[in-house]
């Protein structure tokens, strides 16, 4: 709170001299700037640019059962990468990112166009945006698990369709299957595509719909040529939101396939639980590469910084 | 456009999102009702009578370790985790008015510790604490690591309010003759005050059902996701979703009461004007 007192430059005694005036002005805000913004730079430097850091160093180390030796090893990074079972995985959580951020993609635009162009009145609009919201703030541990009576062998879904004579027997393959975790992935994360693009649909300027119209444009192509373009800021916000959770996933991935299926950070949290910190870090410090060059893709697309 | 008949686009559209929003809450309710399961009732439906036993079995201590305990914890991690997030984003969003050097990069490592993935700033800060000889704990570590997942999300919603907020109601003020503080207090904080109410939300939900960031860092108590993240595997009675009814109602009754506050301020304010 002290900082904000400071916010303003402090009165100055000396109204002949005003360049000088004026130059502690700017010195008494560009200090109060560093003091507001000081909190924030000092948390996120100890807790995420040196754990970052330290990941990098730790993961050249070198390691056994009884702890951690500093060294310049490239050991770690060899038998990350050296490993056909590191490139199954990657290739698996990859193939779990795409399926998932097209899903989530397709929903969270049509539900965000629907939310936007269809609803008449601002309350409803807000009403309904919040019914889609609430379920992203409740624990995502308990979406999951409510996902099993639902798909289990003896889930809702089998039974019915049993009943109704439509299958012979349970389907296996609803739960603990990739079937179940891109479900599970798609039911925990459209939020995060829907937040977005419903924020940049709401800003686009319904005159330009119009004018499109009065131009002769039909419904698809005013939907393909106006408003998806405009809409790309939001939709790729979203992406990165989708890549990097879908990307950085594993208890998704253990609790709804059982533990048959694999992904990169379920692989690292199985070397933590070993105590295997460098290998981890190594891990660790391939999959932030490939989650950042991604992001920077997606981010060729659109300067967010603009889009707030 | 508003008086415009329904199109066919319309319904189809509106089934699509009737059927999205049973997706959201149809597997939610179904653990709702299966809490209710009769004693000898199993995880799936049907309904073997109706009873509220396993809500009791909740808060006996031997059945499913410590639900309280790691209640309480989780309860205060999430109340630290938003009083800091208020006030670490207001200062923050008001240091974003003004460029300064090394805005840009403060203003990108924010953005980054929303995408880099939880699980590495776990490890990390994991590596750091023990490399520093200091012991993790709920309330250090895990505090530090939400905050990397909080502090982002109210960065941002308090940088989004401020590049829309027009300075000339400030100006106005200083015209009028208050000082820097009574400007603040009397002009800039009401008008953001709902903002801030959501980025307090947002830090609390978030913290309280964080899971993958607390994994490394919690130490030797668990938080309540991690103690129901372990239930997953070793729980086999309805009980789980007694918990799971129990905690989102919670989370529901939290959202709920952060709404009636921006509601009741935004009828003040409407007053006022």
């Amino acid at each position: 709170m002290t900082a904000a007192i400071t916010e303003e430059p402090p009165q100055i005694e000396a109204p002949t001299k005003p360049a000088f005036a004026a130059s502690i002005g700017k010195i008494a805000a560009v200090v109060a700037s560093y003091l507001q913004a000081a909190p924030l730079a000092l948390i996120l430097g100890f807790f995420f640019l040196l754990p970052i850091l330290m990941i990098a160093v730790v993961s050249f180390w070198d390691y056994d059962f009884a702890g951690l030796y500093p060294d310049f090893l490239t050991m770690n990074y060899t038998d990350t990468l050296g490993s056909w079972v590191t490139w199954k995985t990657y290739l698996n959580t990859l193939k779990y990112t795409a399926l998932v951020w097209g899903l989530t993609l397709v929903i969270g635009f049509w539900v965000a166009y629907f939310l936007a162009f269809h609803i008449r009145t601002t309350t409803m609009q807000m009403v309904l945006f919040l019914v889609c919201t609430v379920p992203f703030l409740t624990s995502n541990i308990i979406r999951m698990i409510s996902w099993i009576p639902v798909l289990g062998r003896n889930g809702l879904v089998n039974s019915t369709l049993v009943e109704m004579g439509i299958i012979p027997a349970p389907i296996e393959w609803l739960l603990y299957s990739d079937f179940a975790v891109v479900l599970a992935m798609v039911h925990l994360n459209t939020l995060f595509m829907v937040t977005p693009i419903f924020n940049t649909l709401m800003r686009i300027d319904k005159s330009l719909i119009e004018a499109a119209r009065d131009a002769g444009a039909n419904g698809w192509q005013i939907l393909w040529n106006v408003i998806l373009p405009l809409a790309k800021p939001g939709m790729a916000i979203g992406s990165i939101f989708v890549v990097t959770l879908v990307m950085a996933d594993f208890s998704t991935v253990q609790v709804m396939s059982g533990g048959q299926s694999a992904s990169v950070a379920l692989m690292m949290k199985n070397q933590m639980s070993l105590l295997q910190y460098p290998a981890a870090a190594a891990n660790a410090v391939v999959l932030l590469i490939v989650v950042l060059l991604m992001v920077a893709a997606i981010l060729r697309v659109v300067d967010i910084r603009k889009e707030l | 456009m508003s008086h415009e008949k329904r199109t066919l686009e319309f319904y189809v559209l509106a089934i699509f999102f009737a059927v999205f929003v049973f997706f959201l809450y149809g597997p939610l309710s179904a653990v709702l009702i299966l809490s209710f399961q009769g004693p000898d009732g199993g995880l799936t439906f049907p309904l073997n009578g109706v009873s509220v036993h396993w809500f009791y079995n909740l808060f006996e201590q031997q059945a499913v370790g410590d639900f309280g305990a790691s209640f309480k914890r989780s309860f205060s991690l999430g109340v630290m985790v938003m009083v800091v997030n208020v006030l670490v984003s207001l200062l923050a969003g008001l240091a974003f008015r003004r460029k300064f050097r090394g805005s840009t990069v403060l203003f990108y490592l924010t953005v980054a510790s929303l995408v880099v993935p939880s699980i590495i700033i776990s490890l990390g800060i994991g590596v750091v604490f023990q490399q520093l000889g200091l012991k993790p704990a709920w309330y250090s570590s895990a505090f530090g690591a939400h905050l990397t997942w909080t502090l982002p999300f109210g960065v941002l919603i308090m940088f989004a309010v401020f590049n829309r907020f027009s300075p000339s109601y400030e100006e106005a003020a200083r015209d009028l003759g208050a000082t820097s503080w009574q400007t603040f207090r009397h002009v800039l904080l009401p008008m953001i005050a709902p903002s801030l109410i959501g980025v307090g939300l947002f830090g609390f939900t978030l913290s309280y059902d964080e899971f993958a960031r607390t994994l490394m860092t919690s130490g030797t108590y668990n938080t309540l996701p991690l103690e129901i993240y372990g239930m997953t595997t070793n729980v086999t009675t309805p009980v789980l979703y007694a918990l799971g009814t129990v905690t989102t109602l919670f989370s529901f009754s939290i959202i709920l009461l952060a709404l009636a506050i921006i509601l009741v301020m935004r009828r003040r304010q409407a007053k006022l004007v």
